[in-house]
């Protein structure tokens, strides 16, 4: 469409008089001007530094020598190759899935007692539920490795005075249950977040709909069912959306609770590629990372919108 | 039992429900606030107990009379400060183009902005590091504060495009008429219309850029530059176990987080539900 009006624009502006070319001329102007400074931006630190990293990715580079060890796609066979690697992905995989099953239902479940159950001291509950979202992920980290704290831990001195053997127990040091309790930290931090989304998305949808299928006999339950969630599909997909990109985009939480310990049982893809590329300055098996976790949310982004969110987005 | 009953009942679990989820959202927090005016002994053997021995404003005064931390303030600050107005400068003519404007390539041009808004920093931070490295920007605020504007641009544009195209084009259609150029209408009638989504994403920028680590950690190795959040990975670094005051440093960074939430709540929630949400 926008073709059909630029032809029509330009045989207007061939024929027309001079104070129309001007015009013309005044709105090219313009949009050089507005959109020059973003796309220079867009272009230096997102465009190139991607190709870049696809180029450096063949290579074998330390980042300090010249770039001459050219290894083709070892770098990606490598990174597929090593158990770590793999068990990164599966653990980005496992947070996915409990954050899928545990973290938006409760996200759904406050969101309908705020907004359906006209709760008093709704604002207030609601800024209490958001508020850890808006603290810096590292203060996030540090208030709870002290509630993980071993001895003297909250949540240790809390459930020991239920079962006093408790006490003591590294939760953060166990294989069983890092994951779980670095889960805890992400939930706490980001729950708020989808809550808010579903409220925005529940007060959009008129009480009458809810009522009148009240009125025909349903029970709480078969309108929640049948009437309420299905009118917020776009709201639970765009939700669902942004957690699964959450849940492979993990980095400082995990960092400084664990630092992908013990034995690598908390390694994401993203400590994993911050420990073996930037530390260790591997820039060139960095790159391929890089490249990988690229490639991982690009596809699983134009699949979902293909699919789920085509009657969303839709423009 | 009566309707009456089941539905007052049902209101009780709600309450309940809803309470208990907030005693545990907040009880790590209110610990914390505690814990930094108690000593680190107290703390470990009580972790929800008073101050016995008063309150002990050592573990504020030795972080207040640091140089450091000031330094690290001063240094948030300009990150925060020059991110969220370049922010604003650069995304508003954006969204403007995009919102109202035809042309050529704008399919092109919107589809480089949507790649940014699926990648934060942190899945980009390697190349993105390289990249800075090659321009020189290392141990530069520069090399922070470009790439932190670059990353927050998509969705700042996207949530004014939003905005713009929900102002009616008669006004546009009007002040052309009235002999405004487009220029003019987009400084003087929608940039002043559009005032609540401008705070909306000058606010989340502030939030994001004020949390910002990653970069900073990867950018800048000189710790005169060290914004706040790499500050207390400093501190704790120094003082490792001494929980009293690592709490401390925490309670810090906390406080005007909540402050400034509590003011801008208005702006945040219109901006992350695209306005959908009364703040």
């Amino acid at each position: 469409m926008s073709d059909v009006r630029l032809f029509s624009g330009l045989s207007n502006a061939v024929s027309a008089s001079p104070e129309k070319r001007q015009a013309q001329w005044n709105k090219a102007l313009l949009i050089f001007f507005f959109l020059t400074p973003g796309f220079l931006l867009l272009i230096m630190f997102l465009v190139v530094p991607i190709g870049q990293a696809a180029y450096y990715s063949l290579y074998n580079w330390n980042g300090l020598g010249p770039l001459d060890d050219f290894i083709g796609l070892d770098n990606y066979a490598r990174a597929f190759g090593e158990t770590v690697f793999r068990g990164a992905i599966q653990h980005s995989l496992f947070i996915m899935v409990l954050s899928l099953a545990v973290q938006l239902p409760l996200a759904m479940t406050l969101a309908l007692i705020l907004i359906r159950g006209q709760l008093r001291f709704q604002r207030f509950f609601r800024t209490l539920f958001f508020l850890p979202y808006v603290f810096s992920e590292i203060v996030a980290a540090y208030i709870w490795l002290y509630v993980y704290n071993p001895r003297g831990g909250l949540l240790n001195e809390f459930l020991s005075l239920f079962r006093p053997e408790i006490n003591g127990t590294a939760w953060l040091a166990d294989l069983d249950t890092v994951l779980v309790a670095i889960f805890f930290v992400l939930t706490w931090k980001f729950f708020g977040f989808h809550m808010l989304l579903y409220m925005a998305g529940l007060q959009n949808i008129s009480r009458e709909v809810e009522d009148s299928a009240r009125v025909s006999g349903a029970n709480e339950w078969q309108v929640l069912r049948y009437v309420t969630l299905p009118m917020m599909r776009s709201t639970i997909s765009l939700s669902v959306f942004l957690s699964i990109l959450g849940s492979f985009q993990q980095f400082i939480v995990v960092w400084i609770l664990t630092e992908g310990g013990p034995a690598f049982r908390s390694e994401l893809i993203v400590t994993y590629l911050y420990k073996f590329g930037i530390q260790r300055m591997q820039l060139g098996f960095g790159s391929a990372l890089a490249i990988i976790l690229f490639l991982m949310t690009l596809i699983f982004s134009i699949g979902y919108q293909r699919t789920v969110l085509r009657q969303t987005l839709a423009e | 039992m009566t309707l009456a009953h089941t539905r007052s009942l049902s209101r009780v679990l709600m309450y309940l429900f809803v309470i208990v989820m907030a005693l545990l959202m907040m009880a790590p927090v209110l610990t914390v606030i505690l814990g930094s005016i108690r000593t680190t002994g107290q703390f470990l053997s009580n972790p929800i107990g008073l101050p016995e021995t008063g309150i002990q404003w050592e573990n504020y005064t030795d972080i207040l009379t640091s140089t450091d931390f000031w330094r690290s303030l001063r240094n948030s600050l300009i990150i925060t400060l020059t991110t969220t107005t370049l922010v604003v400068l650069i995304a508003s003519p954006l969204a403007f183009i995009f919102s109202r404007v035809q042309f050529i390539g704008r399919n092109i041009f919107f589809n480089i902005l949507s790649i940014g808004l699926l990648f934060p920093l942190v899945v980009a931070i390697l190349p993105v590091f390289l990249q800075v490295r090659n321009l020189e920007l290392i141990n530069s605020f520069w090399g922070v504060i470009l790439p932190l504007v670059t990353f927050t641009l998509p969705s700042s544009t996207v949530i004014l495009i939003g905005f713009f195209r929900a102002i009616p084009t008669e006004l546009e259609d009007a002040s052309y008429i009235d002999g405004c150029t487009t220029f003019g209408f987009f400084r003087y009638v929608l940039f002043p219309l559009a005032r609540p989504a401008v705070a909306a994403i000058a606010t989340l920028s502030i939030v994001n850029a004020w949390n910002e680590y990653f970069l900073s950690l990867v950018v800048l190795g000189n710790a005169d530059k060290w914004p706040l959040t790499l500050g207390i990975m400093q501190f704790q670094g120094q003082f490792g176990s001494d929980w009293a005051r690592i709490m401390a440093y925490v309670t810090l960074l906390i406080i005007p987080a909540v402050i400034f939430y509590l003011l801008a709540e208005r702006h945040i929630v219109t901006g992350l539900t695209g306005g959908e949400l009364k703040g």
